[in-house]
């Protein structure tokens, strides 16, 4: 194996690291929300501080929170490895294709066929950006 | 979806790149922070453009969250990936760089990309559990 093949290898199992830690983080708060509930109805009932409640008491959306931590440092971490150029375009338009994924699977979205074009529009206009 | 909830959109979309923005100029002004003098860091905080970021950021991310509540994640993610179009154009706007031909394309996909999700419904209603009919819950009752 080559030293090239080792620095490719490791630097697809650091974006990989980000893209698993992001898309966890993005499910499990947008699951957490759907569990909560409409934030504008508990507004509505019980002021804005009933809203704080609910969201700060919610366990899933902390851990929601500590992955998208993990994913913060996991993307610091391959920044001072390889370079920006190809980390932040690689983690963020594979991140809307896994969470597109992710969504359909466990959140029970119904991603019909405009929401898949959505995802690969995005994900190919983020990577053309970021050249 | 209401006037409202797309306003919150807008800013979910808006300040996300603004706070960034903010916070690159206020670092801008404080300069290169050295390891032996973290505590500048402390003191940043207070600088008006770095507090500014911080401020929009907060809003950002409560405004996430209250969409979340009411939309889909793959409603909200494309919507919001928006905020590339947006600092692309601040670059080419306020900062006078250069956008090249393949830049344009990447703000024509993601554009066209909010777009086909703006056109569809925003939230994925799940059927929640129907209570049991009345005479299933006596029947139970008879047999316990």
């Amino acid at each position: 194996m080559t030293v090239a093949h080792h620095v490719g290898l490791a630097n697809a199992a650091m974006i990989a690291s980000i893209i698993v830690a992001a898309t966890t983080g993005d499910v499990l708060i947008a699951s957490a929300m759907r569990q909560i509930g409409d934030l504008d109805e508990i507004k509505a009932h019980s002021g804005l501080k009933g809203a704080i409640v609910a969201v700060l008491t919610n366990a899933r959306f902390f851990s929601g929170v500590a992955a998208m931590a993990v994913s913060f440092f996991s993307l610091l971490f391959a920044l001072s490895h390889a370079d920006l150029s190809l980390v932040a375009p690689a983690s963020a338009s594979l991140t809307v294709v896994t969470n597109t994924i992710a969504a359909k699977f466990f959140l029970k979205e119904n991603v019909d066929k405009r929401r898949w074009i959505a995802a690969a529009c995005v994900c190919a206009g983020v990577v053309l950006l970021a050249h | 979806m209401t006037f409202r909830r797309y306003l919150v959109l807008a800013f979910v979309t808006v300040s996300a790149p603004l706070g960034d923005s903010f916070l690159d100029k206020g670092m801008k002004q404080v300069g290169p922070v050295s390891l032996t003098h973290v505590t500048t860091l402390f003191h940043a905080v207070a600088t008006p453009w770095i507090a500014g970021g911080i401020l929009l950021l907060i809003g950002f991310f409560a405004s996430w969250l209250t969409a979340l509540s009411w939309a889909d994640l793959t409603y909200v993610l494309p919507v919001t990936s928006f905020a590339n179009v947006i600092v692309a154009l601040l670059a080419k706007f306020w900062r006078h760089e250069n956008i090249s031909l393949s830049r344009w394309f990447g703000i024509f996909l993601i554009t066209a990309a909010v777009g086909f999700v703006m056109r569809g419904p925003s939230y994925t209603e799940h059927e929640r559990p129907q209570p049991a009919p009345a005479s299933t819950k006596s029947a139970e009752g008879a047999c316990l």
